[in-house]
């Protein structure tokens, strides 16, 4: 690893009831670069997430986002919103864009701790003051930088639930930015998207890790924007991590062929084909 | 020790009244995720119908006490269902797939109509009962206290648990029962294999209204004063019964229904009869604090 | 042969209508039979029961000429809607002249009472329908922007109404000193309700609610020592203008007609407090119009819109929803000094849950977060039943059935158009 762990895991599990959905794994994300986490459905790759962000208390383990200059925050003791506020970003499987808002209010609603603090709780907003006023052409500016590089300058006042799928995933993307996360954890962000689309996503994301300071944890069953992008891939199946490392080793790993097929005889398919193959057998 | 254990009687049979009503609350909600407020007026009518239908067998010379309850009840649960069913076909079926807040609000708006068609067609005076089913029994004679155990008691009591028994089985055993529990979990699902949604919303909403009536009628009889807005408070207490058990769970409504029942019984007995409206929210507030999902509600877990 | 046909199909049409209304009527005659078709009367040996089939047959008419003009109605209403304007762009044709019109708006609830036609009665309904114009716009900020169902919203009201009442009568504070301080009060407690239900979801919170509006009401109504009971609180002071007073016996010095040299006229405090409500419903308009654009305004509308969002953006959403919740009920407390200060009398009465069920009705009939369908609809709902007054016995009932038959017509209120708080076309950052 040439990049300093921005984040690691270190013993997560987590239990409902008799369930395990994670057992025992251990892994570490690097700042400026694309960690994927794949494995066939029900592997635990969002549970891992919900831990991580706070939707979920792990049953065991610690979760630490290292960030230079500042004490290392130590994400399980936290409170969802508080770990947002650490510097943890992240999109959702199901989008959760708030629809009625329009697109940029999205993309302002993102910046609002910081916006807060300039209102002083309302007050310098109420009264109308300068530093007020300020603080929220600064959010602008960052909103429209992100609707230009997203093409969707054009639509930016238009309720966010009314844009087109694609839209509305590239549009979750831009309001975690807008939030100013260390880390960006994207759920399975080329989901519905079409070929076209998932390449732009990959340009995206590359441009993400290359120009914006932020490290980038990745769930995606798309195998061509695992391989495309990733710095390095942790394979969990049952909960469990049973590979980690770049595409290239990943992708003949005989474990990871193993479970994304089973105890099939077809192991010379190609891993992308593998993976596809794998998703369907496994629900 | 006397005293205790009457209040424990009463508390079980107010208990019961409230948990008849709020069984309508939860399979309501349950299954269309909506308050249906109009629910008290509903029970409010099944005990003008009592009224209405012990007088008239007392006017027909009908004096023979279990065929005069007997007939009651049917006709009170008959009426009352198909009120029930009405007010779901003019002010909720409507608005299905609205905001929920609209529905919300022409429950309210229906509750004001049913309170006020009552209020007009039947006077706003109280209407009393002689007592139909009077006596009972001494179950602990004490020096200071004498504790009793009323025939009307008994009869709230047993009924409530067939009643409940009967509504399980339903619930568990019959197509209408499996189609109900479909509609709970997706609706939209349920349509489309094929089960008649609105027809299973309907019945539920049957269902639910002739409980109430049971309740109404039972009320009647047990209290022997009725007014046109009784239905209120009672379906606000047999809705927070719901709450408290865990909303959209059949036993938790029972069961929210008893603790209510006994607490209110309790706090009258011992500490002021004022102030028992407000321990009954005190204990649902506390209660949902520590438990967010009621006693016996799922715990949710988020869907993220 | 064509007209044959045609005659034929609207036949078989006619019938199928008329069988539909026969069917309602049918079943309306059924389930009125016990209600209407008889009624329990209080007889020597208790209750009797009289037959009014007369009734019966007027009300099963009723009902089925009601669903016949239903039906007419639906046939003919999206045919008229097309060429009249469809009432459904009432909302976008209000956001394009929003300006415009809440101008024209105030300029009208400005000189009202200055009109030639106003006389003491119209002041005083209007002063009214301000009241609910304030407490509908308090109760948006909890309902509308934060999306929290709040059934007790009367509890604060009445906070705010005995808060003022109390400190009046025992410690003589007027009223603009008092204002503030109801207004804390209220706040206070809601801060102190919401903190722990906040958590709980959307109808749990509905129920809680509730409960607090009545427990608030139990309370003033049981601790006499308090609150006065059942008997209420009176001879609350009035408003007054930078101390002077409106009545006929203040002393001189302090009396508006003798500061001002004219002769003492009762309409001079129906006028006052016209203007003191409409300066207390602007300041609150005020209010949520700014507060809409700031961060905390976006943050609630964001909540309501999706709270597991939120969370992953670092907005507190227990803090959120608390201001929200605190916010309102300090509205709530203006508007109930301001309802003591009006009336000089207040008792448990004024403050039943159908009072909370008025306001949230107003919030809802309006459109969800709308300023100016919260002022078209608490006109209505306050003018519609005093038009009523003379079948006075039919006004609930007539009220409930409007509510039903306004939702089921239009289930997103009268006004539901949101506008976006700032847009790209905006130059720079007007808050």
């Amino acid at each position: 690893m040439t990049a300093a762990a921005l984040l690691t895991v270190e013993h997560l599990t987590m239990r409902f009831g008799g369930l395990v959905a994670i057992d025992d794994l251990s892994f570490a994300a690097a700042d400026r670069e694309i960690t994927a986490i794949i494995g066939p459905n029900g592997a635990g790759k969002t549970t891992v997430f919900n831990c991580l962000t706070g939707f979920y208390k792990p049953t065991v383990g610690q979760l630490t986002l290292i960030r230079p200059g500042s004490e290392p925050a130590l994400l399980e003791r936290m409170e969802g919103f508080r770990i947002a506020r650490a510097g943890v970003g992240r999109t959702f499987q199901n989008i959760r864009l708030f629809p009625a808002m329009s697109v940029l209010e999205n993309l302002i609603v993102a910046q609002h701790n910081e916006l807060m603090r300039a209102s002083a709780f309302s007050i310098a907003g109420l009264l109308g003051l300068e530093r007020y006023r300020a603080a929220e052409a600064r959010a602008l500016d960052r909103a429209r930088f992100w609707l230009d590089r997203l093409g969707l300058t054009g639509v930016a006042d238009r309720d966010a639930g009314g844009l087109p799928y694609g839209d509305q995933r590239r549009l979750e993307i831009a309001r975690a930015m807008c939030n100013g996360p260390v880390l960006l954890c994207l759920d399975e962000p080329a989901a519905g998207l079409n070929r076209a689309e998932s390449v732009a996503l990959n340009e995206l994301l590359r441009e993400i890790r290359d120009t914006q300071n932020v490290g980038i944890l990745l769930i995606e069953h798309d195998m061509n924007v695992v391989m495309g992008i990733s710095d390095r891939i942790v394979v969990l199946d049952y909960g469990r991590k049973i590979a980690e490392g770049p595409p290239e080793a990943v992708r003949n790993d005989p474990t990871v062929i193993q479970a994304y097929l089973g105890e099939e005889e077809d192991a010379d398919l190609r891993p992308e084909v593998a993976g596809e193959l794998g998703r369907e057998r496994r629900p | 020790m006397a005293y205790f254990l009457q209040q424990l009687i009463n508390g079980v049979t107010l208990g019961s009244i409230y948990g008849l009503i709020a069984i309508g609350y939860t399979m309501v909600y349950g299954i269309i995720g909506m308050i249906n407020f109009a629910h008290g007026e509903i029970y409010m009518i099944g005990a003008f119908l009592a009224v209405l239908c012990f007088s008239m067998l007392g006017m027909a010379g009908v004096t023979w006490v279990p065929l005069a309850l007997v007939l009651v009840l049917l006709v009170a649960m008959v009426f009352t269902s198909a009120y029930g069913w009405a007010v779901e076909r003019v002010a909720y079926r409507p608005l299905r797939g609205s905001q929920r807040l609209a529905a919300l609000i022409s429950a309210i708006g229906m509750s004001l109509v049913l309170q006020n068609y009552v209020l007009l067609t039947q006077g706003a005076g109280l209407k009393t009962l002689q007592p139909i089913v009077s006596g009972g029994f001494v179950v602990y004679d004490a020096p200071d206290f004498v504790v009793t155990l009323s025939y009307i008691q008994i009869i709230i009591l047993v009924l409530t648990v067939v009643l409940m028994a009967a509504f399980a089985s339903v619930i568990a055993r019959t197509a209408l029962g499996r189609a109900q529990r479909a509609c709970e979990q997706d609706r939209g699902m349920a349509l489309l294999l094929g089960i008649d949604v609105d027809r299973t919303i309907s019945l539920t909403f049957v269902m639910g209204a002739g409980l109430a009536a049971v309740a109404g009628v039972m009320v009647a009889l047990y209290y022997g004063v009725i007014d046109f807005f009784m239905g209120f408070i009672a379906g606000l207490k047999a809705f927070t019964a719901a709450v408290l058990g865990g909303i959209g769970s059949l036993p938790g409504a029972m069961l929210g229904g008893m603790l209510l029942g006994m607490v209110e019984a309790f706090w009258s007995g011992y500490f002021s009869v004022e102030y028992k409206d407000v321990a009954a929210f005190g204990i649902l507030v506390l209660v949902l604090i520590f438990r967010p999902t009621g006693l016996l509600g799922q715990p949710e877990i988020e869907k993220v | 042969m064509v007209d044959n046909a045609a005659s034929g199909a609207d036949l078989s049409r006619v019938w199928k209508v008329l069988r539909e209304a026969g069917l309602t009527a049918l079943i309306a005659g059924f389930l009125a039979v016990p209600l209407i078709g008889l009624r329990t009367i209080g007889g020597r040996d208790g209750m009797a029961v009289e037959s009014r089939w007369d009734m019966l047959m007027i009300a099963v008419a009723v009902v089925f000429t009601g669903r016949l003009v239903l039906i007419a109605l639906r046939r003919v209403l999206p045919r008229l809607g097309a060429g009249v304007g469809k009432i459904g762009s009432f909302g976008t044709l209000f956001a394009r002249h929003r300006s415009g019109l809440a101008g024209l708006a105030l300029a009208l609830a400005l000189a009202l009472p200055l009109m030639p036609f106003s006389d003491r009665y119209l002041v005083d309904i209007a002063t009214l329908v301000l009241i609910y114009v304030m407490l509908g716009w308090g109760l948006n900020i909890v309902v509308g922007l934060a999306g929290l169902l709040d059934l007790g919203y009367v509890a604060f009201y009445a906070v705010g109404a005995y808060s003022f009442a109390l400190l009046g009568t025992v410690y003589e504070w007027s009223f603009w000193a008092c204002l503030p301080v109801a207004g804390a009060c209220a706040a206070a407690f809601g801060i102190l309700l919401g903190y722990p239900v906040l958590r709980l979801r959307g109808d749990y919170l509905a129920i809680v609610t509730l409960g607090f509006g009545e427990i608030i009401r139990v309370v003033l109504t049981n601790w006499v020592e308090f609150s006065g009971g059942p008997n209420g609180i009176a001879s609350i002071p009035r408003p007054t203008l930078l101390g002077l007073e409106f009545s006929r016996r203040a002393p001189e010095e302090q009396s508006f007609h003798h500061f001002f040299d004219i002769d003492y006229s009762g309409d001079h405090r129906i006028t006052f407090l016209y203007y003191v409500i409409l300066l207390l419903a602007l300041l609150t308009n005020l209010f949520v119009l700014r507060i809409r654009k700031l961060p905390l305004g976006r943050a609630w509308e964001a909540l309501r819109e999706d709270e597991i969002a939120c969370r992953a953006l670092g907005i507190n959403p227990v803090n959120t929803k608390l201001s929200a919740f605190a916010l309102g009920a300090m509205f709530g407390g203006f508007a109930g000094s301001f309802f003591a200060s009006r009336s000089g009398f207040i008792s448990p009465e004024s403050f039943t849950f159908i009072e909370s069920a008025l306001i949230l009705s107003i919030v809802v009939l309006g459109g969800m977060g709308s300023q100016i369908g919260v002022v078209l609809a608490a006109a209505a709902i306050i003018l519609v039943p005093e038009f009523l007054r003379e079948f006075s016995e039919y006004r609930m009932l007539a009220f409930g059935a409007a509510m039903v038959l306004i939702m089921i017509w239009r289930p997103r209120g009268l006004l539901a158009h949101r506008a976006p708080t700032v847009s790209l076309g905006q130059s720079g950052a007007r808050p």
